[in-house]
């Protein structure tokens, strides 16, 4: 930008110039996260790389956030078919107030045939909720800041590729910094949200939110009354109902 | 029938479950003259009630002739070895029950809670149901339920298998099938 030299008039354009120049900023700072927030949302949902990729066999650390109870209990026999190698080195997180989900990862992981590596190649960390069951909508507001916090602070030091997780809200915190993550270009992390069995007619909240928000890469559902729901507004969700025999996924249309 | 030996060695028993929440509409239900003299009639000689944190107490019998042994309590450690014991299982309609009593094979009445609002638990209890894996009630067409259901015709539940979940996953990252 010049401003015209021989204008009687050119100080006080200066001043409106530099006056211009904040607004000039935001304008092309916004527009620029916009652009990027675009993109991310029409990659996300997209296979990470092509199949011929040389790099395909390396293994991805994965980050696996256990819900508590019966999610828990889901995501162990997921977990207990993956390919170890392929998943790894694998982090474990629970919410702060359930102790008991981490000592189901720990069993596993020294169930695994190969226990020798479990030191090595799992480790397990708790994370706060953002909302406890009737918590008030104002605590809750210090207490999503704290949960957030923390999921940065974890997603920055587990730096996972992949991260596997279903109900209850545990996962949120942590898939949103994962979201954040891919805005900013700091890392790209699939995310893939498993609804629960439960869910047969409508997604959970959790489910709602990470597929609406595209925060999720895929959300996987166990009912196909849910896929066909939602299967109009995108291909984010794909059956996986855990009933039907394997030949019954060759149906299946994501990538 | 009459004979006690006969008796000791056809004790069927009836398992009622809430899990950790409170359902007196069910208990209430299980309770009412209706419900056991259906029971009776099918033959079952014992109630078992898991009331958990519910107010309403249903009344304990000895049983004998013509009349069904009742028993109750809150909680209990070994949910599973009653089930296992269980001829048939009456339950609230959360997962866990539900999948824990079909893993089990165990003929099973879900029973669904109005009283809960936006109760999604009552999705899978229909679900299912229609995949004739259990019967699916509520707690005033219980009686009913008894008296109509055919065990025989439930079709076996086969727990889920995570691996085609976890193909799915393995193909999205680009991971080659094994």
């Amino acid at each position: 930008l010049s401003s015209p030299k021989s204008s009687p008039l050119t100080e006080a354009k200066g001043s409106s110039i530099s006056q211009l120049w904040p607004i000039t900023l935001i304008i092309v700072t916004t527009t620029l996260i916009v652009i990027r927030l675009l993109y991310v949302l029409d990659r996300t949902g997209e296979p990470p790389r092509s199949s011929k990729d040389s790099a395909l066999q390396q293994p991805l650390s994965t980050l696996i956030v256990l819900g508590s109870g019966g999610h828990t209990a889901a995501m162990i026999n997921l977990l207990s078919v993956l390919q170890k190698d392929r998943f790894s080195p694998r982090f474990y997180i629970a919410a702060i107030t359930d102790s008991l989900s981490l000592q189901k990862a720990r069993l596993l992981e020294v169930t695994r045939p190969d226990s020798m590596e479990v030191t090595s190649s799992s480790q397990f960390m708790q994370v706060y909720r953002s909302r406890e069951v009737g918590q008030s909508y104002i605590t809750s507001v210090w207490t999503t800041s704290v949960a957030l916090a923390h999921a940065l602070w974890l997603m920055l030091r587990i730096r996972p590729q992949v991260i596997l997780c279903n109900g209850p809200g545990t996962c949120i915190p942590l898939c949103v910094i994962a979201f954040l993550f891919k805005v900013m270009g700091i890392r790209w992390t699939p995310v893939f949200y498993v609804e629960s069995i439960a869910r047969v007619r409508r997604l959970s909240l959790s489910g709602l939110l990470l597929y609406k928000l595209f925060i999720a890469d895929q959300v996987l559902v166990q009912w196909p009354q849910l896929q066909m729901k939602y299967l109009e507004l995108t291909m984010l969700v794909a059956s996986c109902n855990w009933f039907t025999s394997a030949a019954a996924m060759a149906k299946l249309n994501f990538a | 029938m009459g004979d006690t030996e006969a008796t000791v060695k056809s004790k069927k028993t009836v398992f009622v479950t809430v899990g950790t929440t409170s359902f007196d509409a069910l208990i209430r239900a299980v309770d009412t003259h209706e419900v056991k003299a259906e029971l009776l009639r099918r033959g079952y000689t014992q109630l078992l009630i898991q009331m958990g944190r519910g107010s309403y107490i249903p009344t304990k019998s000895e049983g004998g002739d013509e009349t069904l042994a009742v028993d109750y309590f809150t909680f209990s450690s070994s949910i599973a070895d009653h089930l296992r014991a269980a001829s048939l299982v009456i339950s609230h309609a959360g997962s866990g029950s539900i999948f824990e009593t079909l893993r089990l094979g165990k003929p099973l009445i879900v029973v669904v809670n109005e009283d809960l609002m936006d109760n999604h638990q009552s999705e899978l209890a229909e679900e299912l149901a229609d995949r004739k894996h259990l019967y699916y009630a509520r707690p005033l067409t219980l009686h009913r339920v008894i008296a109509d259901m055919n065990l025989d015709s439930l079709i076996p539940y086969h727990p889920g298998d995570a691996t085609p979940v976890a193909k799915l996953i393995n193909r999205f990252l680009g991971f080659a099938d094994d």
